[in-house]
């Protein structure tokens, strides 16, 4: 624990691992293209959950609103693509040729000034993170330098979700409106839409969440992680040893936004169209419930969560529609209630019971035999005995310390 | 008090008609008082007097309605409270204010006065001079076999220690203690006792105490607080023997 800084524990780089394969090995060679994308689409849900693990689960801020981010990162990246299958020739019986099909049929002539950047690939790989992360930023310095948070945070995120689908929606000349922006072919003349290209896209998209795993343990083992916890704790005690709280929230919101903006600009090439049906409340909301299944305490957790989560909704609401949400609803309740700490804190538990049992059975016995001889030396028996049962209890509470951080019993 | 100007470099601390209003119910009315290098203050009153009143307003936690609180010559008094930390002012609640999710060395370790911006914090590293230090408070709160515990775990007096702990890595000039005895057994008393004794030693300290043999032992002037006003102030002689103290406080 003292020593300098490990990323990694032993137990932690297993989990990892186990991960790697399951993505890049496991799910490629058991299914095929069709469902691999779709496992591919679930996991762009995990950037979001990992970094509402961090800014809710260590943080203890409550964003309603990450499909806004999600949804910028996804319409960014749909806007570059939108232009490039909207060359003149593709589009020449249009009136005004060269625009989106879209725009041409709400009668605009001219492309709106703020999508000419998405003409270029570098500057749309930019703008795509640096739009999401810099409204995250002025959302948390209005307020979190004011020190608003708790529900209040929490409903004001959720409204700013539902404004963003309100103007998507209002704007069809400018979005695409309801149906969002669609018929996406091409990234840099590479057809998307091909089984090759949406395995490779497969493989980009879980290679960027190992990094972004990796970023998020970097930034949980910092200084920044235990000053989240302490935050979550006691806030004022964190402000009088000399930090200035606000920023730290500012920073862990607008980390967590540039993730679920990468996600939601995989989600777009992976699954060919952004909408608003992927930025509003239901959908910021399911984004919790990702991170609150898997355990928002958990970063393997969170992905296991979203992964777990979608395939429901995918097997589910393929058969009953209509039950779909209630299910969703009620997950969502039977979490929190009966498991705070979701699947990973059930994991953590039922593993530590295990270790525990495996570690009593060999020790007890050699243990038997020399009682008479501790009985021989009673002073240093006794000395001996607390300490070990010290020991003994300090392991148990850092096996569960480590994941297990949020209060015992809520 | 004294031939008193708002110039005056060689007070630690000057407080100046200070007063806070709450909806018109004044908690600390037109206060004053002044503490040099080194002095050991002590604050006493009955419960509702403005004792902890008046450590939040220095400590920028409640703001004040007027008056102003000078530190180094510095006002106090609009400045953020993190500021107000980096200038060298320290405090321990009445309550035991420590991080239960975290272990004992993680609690030192972010009162560790070194890496306080987000960029800092993040590139943050554990090394030798952070572990000798941490090493070196725990021993000195006798939490030093404890540093890898959960700080839930501890009793309430270990708390207590660990935020005293907190606040020496700090390495705060005025240091101003909340009752940090209360709640403690006589033996974690007389524990505390001898810490603070040494703790206090090259700093300013303002402590708020009921525990009178305490106070008489380490302080050198006492501030008698009553309905937010001063109502007697010197050594804790002169103040015992005040018959308006003994009336309102110590006769009971």
């Amino acid at each position: 624990m003292k020593s300098g800084f490990t990323l990694y524990t032993r137990k932690e780089l297993i989990s990892l691992l186990i991960l790697a394969a399951l993505i890049f090995l496991v799910f490629p060679a058991v299914l095929d293209v069709f469902r691999l994308n779709l496992v591919g689409k679930y996991l762009t849900y995990a950037f979001v959950a990992v970094g509402l693990v961090l800014c809710w689960g260590y943080g203890g801020i409550l964003s309603l609103g990450q499909g806004l981010f999600f949804g910028l990162g996804g319409y960014g990246m749909a806007m570059f693509l939108k232009l490039e299958a909207s060359t003149p020739e593709a589009t020449k019986i249009q009136s005004t040729p060269g625009i989106p099909d879209f725009m041409d049929w709400n009668q605009l002539t001219a492309l709106p000034g703020f999508w000419q950047p998405f003409h270029s690939f570098p500057l749309t790989l930019v703008l795509m993170i640096a739009v999401p992360t810099a409204f995250a930023w002025l959302i948390g310095v209005a307020m979190f330098k004011r020190r608003v948070g708790g529900v209040y945070f929490a409903i004001i995120t959720q409204a700013l979700a539902a404004i963003l689908t309100v103007l998507i929606i209002g704007q069809q000349g400018y979005t695409g409106g309801v149906n969002g922006i669609t018929d996406l072919r091409t990234l840099l003349g590479w057809d998307i839409r091909t089984d090759s290209a949406k395995f490779i896209l497969y493989f980009v998209n879980g290679g960027l969440l190992m990094a972004a795993l990796v970023a998020c343990q970097f930034v949980r083992k910092s200084k920044v992680g235990r000053l989240l916890v302490a935050m979550r704790d006691k806030e004022d005690r964190v402000r009088f040893s000399g930090y200035d709280v606000a920023n730290f929230k500012i920073f862990i919101f607008c980390f967590a936004a540039a993730l679920c903006a990468i996600g939601g600009a995989m989600f777009t090439l992976q699954v060919g169209f952004m909408s608003p049906s992927f930025v509003g409340i239901v959908p910021s909301i399911e984004m919790v419930i990702f991170c609150a299944v898997g355990g928002r305490l958990s970063l393997f957790g969170a992905v296991y969560g979203a992964l777990l989560v979608n395939w429901a909704k995918t097997s589910l609401s393929e058969s009953f529609p209509e039950l779909w949400l209630f299910a969703m609803g009620g997950l969502f309740i039977a979490v929190v209630l009966a498991f705070p700490n979701g699947l990973a804190g059930v994991y953590d538990s039922v593993a530590s019971r295990i270790g525990k049992r495996r570690a009593a059975a060999p020790e007890g016995a050699p243990d038997a035999p020399p009682a008479p001889s501790d009985l021989a030396v009673p002073a240093a028996a006794a000395h001996r005995q607390p300490a070990a049962a010290a020991k003994d209890d300090e392991e148990r509470l850092l096996l569960g310390g480590d994941r297990f951080l949020g209060k015992p019993a809520s | 008090m004294n031939a008193t100007s708002t110039l005056q470099p060689d007070f630690l601390l000057a407080v100046e008609s200070l007063t806070v209003s709450f909806d018109g119910f004044k908690a600390v009315d037109d206060l004053s008082f002044y503490i040099d290098e080194n002095e050991i203050r002590v604050i006493i009153g009955p419960n509702g007097a403005g004792k902890t009143t008046v450590l939040d307003l220095i400590c920028g936690r409640t703001r004040a309605t007027e008056g102003s609180i000078k530190f180094r010559g510095k006002e106090l008094t609009t400045m953020r409270e993190d500021r107000i930390v980096h200038e060298g002012v320290g405090r321990k609640f009445q309550t035991p204010s420590i991080y239960e999710d975290l272990t004992v060395f993680e609690n030192l370790e972010i009162s560790f006065p070194r890496g306080r911006s987000v960029w800092g914090a993040l590139l943050f590293k554990r090394d030798k001079e952070v572990k000798e230090r941490v090493q070196e408070i725990a021993e000195m709160i006798f939490l030093a076999d404890l540093l890898d515990l959960k700080a839930a775990y501890l009793s309430h007096g270990q708390k207590q220690w660990l935020e005293i702990g907190m606040l020496l890595i700090q390495d705060p000039d005025l240091l101003m203690l909340d009752e940090p005895v209360a709640g403690m057994s006589v033996s974690e008393r007389k524990k505390t006792a001898a810490l603070l004794n040494e703790i206090i030693k090259d700093r300013s300290v303002i402590v708020i105490e009921h525990d009178m043999k305490f106070v008489e032992d380490i302080a050198d002037k006492v501030i008698v607080l009553h309905q937010g006003k001063i109502l007697s102030q010197g050594t804790m002689e002169k103040v015992k023997n005040d018959p308006k103290v003994i009336d309102v406080y110590l006769g009971h």
